[in-house]
């Protein structure tokens, strides 16, 4: 595609602003990905079922793979590498682990941004309110069993901190 | 699965959306079926035209006579809406089979209409309450019907060069009730039928009127008046109730809708029948004093 029109694009990634050049048709899950080089955001379905790509747009959980690039201009960006802060895991982060809440990892970073914003907004959901806000995420390796288990644990472990997950 | 090239605009005003789109081209709001399309290559447009940037677009006006939400209200924003849902609760109800959380933090009501996706749930809502679209393009503006507003699979009544700037779903008079049911295959899927069903009583509480709106059994959604099968030999029955089996099995034998891989047509015509009666049921009791 020599000579296609490009934009420039300039957004707040994980805290830092970014810019790059890149045509209108680009996905924000491929500018994160190639032109900004954060290839925590993973791609799986690309229309918008699979979850794993799920980023926070201004702090609410948006699938990058379902948005131009050119749209998020001037926007706020969070992905999977912002989650942690000075090298400390987020709560989230840190249940995932101890609940073995993930095998592979693929689906992670989206059900990581998915379940940070959960919280955030409702810090001691049922299991139902767990389900459905997990709903849209898709993972073939656990069962759920094991996320859902680490969702719990992050509310706890949110609750015994007595602050807001990390943004 | 990458999107194929296009021209790119992104007005700022009502104004400039309706002078680019006089020059064509597809409006891209939530994004949420248009993206789709366009990374499986099933849509190419020349020219997309990006209202995300039109923050007069950007409304949700409750008042006495019902919920206008403007372009680019997002489907969470209409569904936390206390307000709205006060003014008509079968708004929440619908939206929350909308796909998934995250997708309704970024779709939007009125792109899910434009889009006439014959298993959507909002055109069936629209349809059942008797709202209407507000399109402007360049050269004025009008209002177009909900029954007008159908018109085939993925087609609506938009000429090209006009926006759908708004839609607005009438207030739920007093007394009246709704309520949503649909089986999907997946939790957050397509559903394979889906009903808004709408009771309205009268002031002795009898079951004055029971009409339902259907999605995936027609290209366009269908409504029907269940009014008298549901009140045959309605006397004797408490407030609020009417025979809502009668008005299942008669909706079933209404319905026409086609088989695919996910039901056979049989399959569908059953689901119609005992999600109406669950809806109207539902929507009965949410009909008596004191359950709004």
């Amino acid at each position: 595609m020599n000579g296609e029109r490009t934009h420039r694009i300039a957004m707040t990634v994980n805290g830092t602003y970014r810019e790059a050049a890149a045509p209108a048709r680009r996905l924000l899950s491929d500018f994160l990905r190639h032109d900004l080089g954060l290839t925590g955001t993973h791609v799986g379905c690309e229309h918008g079922v699979c979850g794993c790509c799920t980023v926070l747009l201004d702090g609410e959980p948006v699938r990058s793979c379902l948005m131009l690039a050119v749209t998020a201009d001037g926007h706020e960006i969070t992905t999977v590498e912002g989650l942690a802060t000075g090298g400390e895991l987020s709560p989230v982060q840190r249940a995932f682990q101890e609940c073995h809440g993930l095998q592979c990892g693929f689906c992670t970073p989206g059900f990581l941004c998915t379940v940070t914003a959960l919280l955030r907004d409702n810090p001691r959901p049922t299991e139902e309110e767990v389900l459905e806000g997990i709903s849209g995420n898709l993972c073939r390796c656990t069962g759920y069993q094991n996320i859902v288990k680490s969702v719990h644990r992050a509310a706890d472990l949110i609750a015994e901190a007595g602050r807001e997950p990390t943004l | 699965m990458k999107p194929p090239p296009f021209d790119y605009e992104a007005p700022r005003t009502l104004g400039e959306t309706l002078d680019a789109l006089a020059g064509g081209g597809k409006v891209l709001a939530g994004g949420q079926s248009l993206i789709p399309l366009l990374n499986m290559r099933l849509a190419a447009p020349d020219r997309l035209v990006d209202v995300n940037g039109v923050a007069e677009l950007d409304t949700l006006e409750v008042t006495a006579a019902g919920v206008r939400v403007g372009a680019l209200a997002r489907h969470a924003r209409v569904e936390r809406s206390g307000e709205a849902a006060a003014v008509q609760p079968l708004l929440r109800q619908a939206l929350r089979h909308v796909a998934h959380p995250v997708i309704r933090n970024r779709g939007t009501v009125v792109g899910s209409l434009v889009h006439a996706d014959p298993a959507a749930e909002l055109p069936a809502v629209l349809a059942l309450l008797g709202g209407t679209v507000e399109a402007a393009s360049s050269g004025g503006r009008r209002t177009i019907e909900a029954a007008g507003f159908f018109t085939g699979p993925l087609e609506c009544a938009l000429a090209p060069g006009e926006l759908a700037v708004s839609a607005f779903f009438p207030a739920l008079p007093p007394q009246t009730g709704t309520a949503f049911a649909e089986v999907a295959r997946r939790h957050g899927d397509y559903a394979l039928v889906g009903v808004a069903a709408l009771v309205a009583l009268d002031d002795d509480l009898r079951v004055r009127a029971a009409r339902a709106a259907y999605l995936s059994v027609a290209d366009t959604p269908l409504v029907l008046d269940l009014t008298e099968p549901a009140t045959r030999g309605q006397a004797g029955r408490p407030p609020g109730a009417a025979d809502w089996s009668l008005a299942g099995a008669d909706a079933a034998g209404r319905v026409r809708p086609d088989g695919d891989i996910h039901a056979g047509a049989d399959y569908r015509r059953h689901l119609a029948g005992v999600l109406t009666e669950r809806a109207l049921a539902e929507a009965a009791r949410n009909a008596l004093p004191g359950e709004r």
